[in-house]
């Protein structure tokens, strides 16, 4: 296993290492490697709250991990002090799920905003700069329209083009085809591709949707139960030949994912029972903060028998 | 033991309250010189805040003015004292009800206004955004709204003392008969300008700073959804008169 000492400017661009969270007593991650290569689109899939966006979070510096390390360009983010910090930042863009526009701005003053903000340069060099990324998205006649005027995709658009303003070496896209008709989601798609190979960023999507990122993804991480389940190619993960991609691939309802969140025993808790009866007066209300970590964790904690579910009674 | 807890328990979170206010506080302060790179922002929040509160704040200061006018005439005709009327009215705006009024209607119109921003920015990532675009959030966006509040609160209050006193003078002069030489000139005889008029300036500089970090704090701070924005307005308005009352309290103190 290679160590964070070996990082260096033609290595992984990302490096993470024994990466343990925990958020609220809830076990997020718990020992995650994972390395994302330069030039690439790495794909970050894995079901709904297993921690992909926090994971985002860590690698940009906004979350800190409580043990484990990860190193962004060969700088170790949870060292740097907060200048570091945000001159690393300047080289990363970010497409948030919610495309997070600055509402008070047009198209035009949301695009230029990073470059207002660090660079003194000319109006008229901001002016060609902005217009020229949104037109690599398509959106050069909506320049002047404020984002509530937009529709889904168009905000998507202008976050894209508001992320790679500044010509980043890496994007990170947090959900991009979520609430997208086919034809927005075909030209997100279609622009995540254009610029990785005409500016050769490297890429990090976090996505669900395997249709769409097998058309662009180089290499998927799939994460479940606070760890790297698999990962691979598209096409090698699609076969679905470990439980976690054959449910995750095929959208098995069960599995080592479970359908039903934790819960006391059925019978038990309607007083079917006459041993339920009893108990179930005595049993408190659910609480979720004293549940075990996350349903995916629970099965991982429960091992064979998760790996391998029995139909539930 | 469950009545101790059910006392303490709020008695903590409340400490902690001021205590994260007080580090915010410090934060805010911290980010001021790096704010003062978005001077336009600054002064496009001091419009937001000052400006755009001034029908509120006239309005308002004219009929506190001429409700103390009447008040005041009846009560010190009975002692035949009408001639004091400017007097009274004039130290009672400067000294505690300019500041005060001025502070819970400027919680009310621009405090609001202020939580409900920054809350919704912060519900909907524009906060996070600004952090990943390396642009400090505190200096951007919290600073500016900050030194609006500590600027536009006493030039507003001086604006209601004005109002107020007219207020008065329509009422005790115009309508009620009294001599207009006398209120005048008993006002500028009895009135200090340091004592009185300039510690009602600090009085609202001070409250202005409390009611834009309440607000400001309680929006940075909100939860992420319109229950939580919805709660974070609330508690700043109340948050803010109380901490207004008490604040008047402490400094008139010290000062009289």
């Amino acid at each position: 296993m290679p160590t964070l000492s070996d990082s260096h400017d033609d290595g992984p661009l990302i490096r993470i290492r024994g990466l343990r969270t925990v958020l609220n007593g809830k076990t997020i991650f718990d020992g995650v490697d994972l390395d994302i290569p330069r030039g690439g689109i790495t794909a970050i899939m894995g079901p709904s709250g297993t921690g992909k966006t926090t994971l985002m979070r860590h690698i940009t510096g906004q979350l800190a991990p409580d043990a484990g390390a990860i190193s962004v360009d060969g700088l170790e983010v949870g060292r740097i002090d907060r200048d570091a910090l945000f001159a690393l930042r300047e080289k990363i863009g970010y497409l948030f799920q919610n495309s997070a526009l600055l509402t008070d701005y047009s198209v035009f003053e949301n695009v230029a905003f990073p470059l207002r903000q660090h660079l003194k340069l000319p109006e008229e060099i901001v002016r060609n700069i902005v217009l020229t990324k949104l037109q690599a998205v398509g959106l050069r006649g909506a320049a002047e329209l404020m984002p509530s005027e937009l529709s889904g995709g168009m905000v998507r658009r202008v976050a894209l083009a508001r992320a790679i303003v500044r010509d980043p070496m890496m994007i990170i896209y947090d959900e991009p085809f979520v609430g997208l008709d086919p034809i927005a989601l075909n030209q997100i798609l279609k622009l995540i591709r254009t610029l990785n190979q005409t500016l050769g960023i490297t890429s990090i999507l976090v996505a669900h949707e395997l249709a769409a990122v097998r058309r662009v993804a180089d290499h998927i991480y799939l994460l479940a139960g606070g760890k790297i389940v698999a990962h691979g190619v598209p096409e090698d993960l699609a076969r679905g030949e470990t439980p976690w991609t054959r449910q995750f691939f095929s959208g098995e309802a069960d599995g080592p994912v479970p359908f039903h969140y934790p819960a006391p025993d059925y019978a038990t808790q309607l007083g079917l029972s006459s041993a339920g009866r009893d108990a179930a007066t005595l049993t408190p209300p659910l609480d979720p903060r004293a549940a075990p970590p996350s349903p995916a964790l629970r099965a991982r904690d429960e091992g064979v028998a998760a790996r391998h579910p029995e139909p539930k009674a | 033991m469950s009545a101790v807890r059910s006392i303490w328990s709020p008695l903590r979170d409340g400490l902690a309250q001021i205590g994260a206010c007080g580090i915010f506080l410090f934060r805010i302060l911290r980010a001021i010189p790096l704010s003062l790179r978005y001077l336009r922002e600054t002064v496009r929040q001091i419009f937001f805040v000052g400006a755009m509160s001034l029908v509120i704040i006239m309005t308002c200061g004219l009929f506190v003015g001429m409700v103390l006018g009447l008040q005041l005439y009846h009560t010190l005709s009975i002692f035949g004292g009408t001639a004091a009327l400017g007097t009274v009215v004039a130290l009672s705006l400067y000294r505690e009800l300019g500041p005060v009024v001025t502070a819970l209607l400027f919680a009310g119109r621009a405090g609001t206004s202020i939580t409900a921003e920054i809350g919704l920015m912060r519900a909907t990532d524009q906060l996070d955004a600004m952090e990943m675009m390396a642009v400090d959030p505190l200096a951007f966006v919290v600073a500016p709204r900050f030194l609006a509040g500590v600027i536009a609160m006493p030039i507003l209050a001086c604006v209601f003392n004005g109002l107020g006193i007219l207020g008065a003078h329509l009422v005790g002069v115009s309508w009620l008969g009294l001599d207009n030489g006398t209120f005048w000139s008993n006002m500028t005889a009895n009135v200090d300008v340091w004592d009185d008029v300039v510690n009602g300036v600090w009085k609202s500089t001070a409250f202005g700073a409390v009611v834009t970090l309440i607000a400001t704090f309680q929006g940075y701070t909100t939860a992420p959804t319109s229950e939580g924005v919805a709660y974070a307005t609330t508690r700043t308005v109340v948050f803010s008169s109380i901490a207004t009352l008490m604040i008047d309290f402490v400094m008139t103190a010290f000062l009289m």
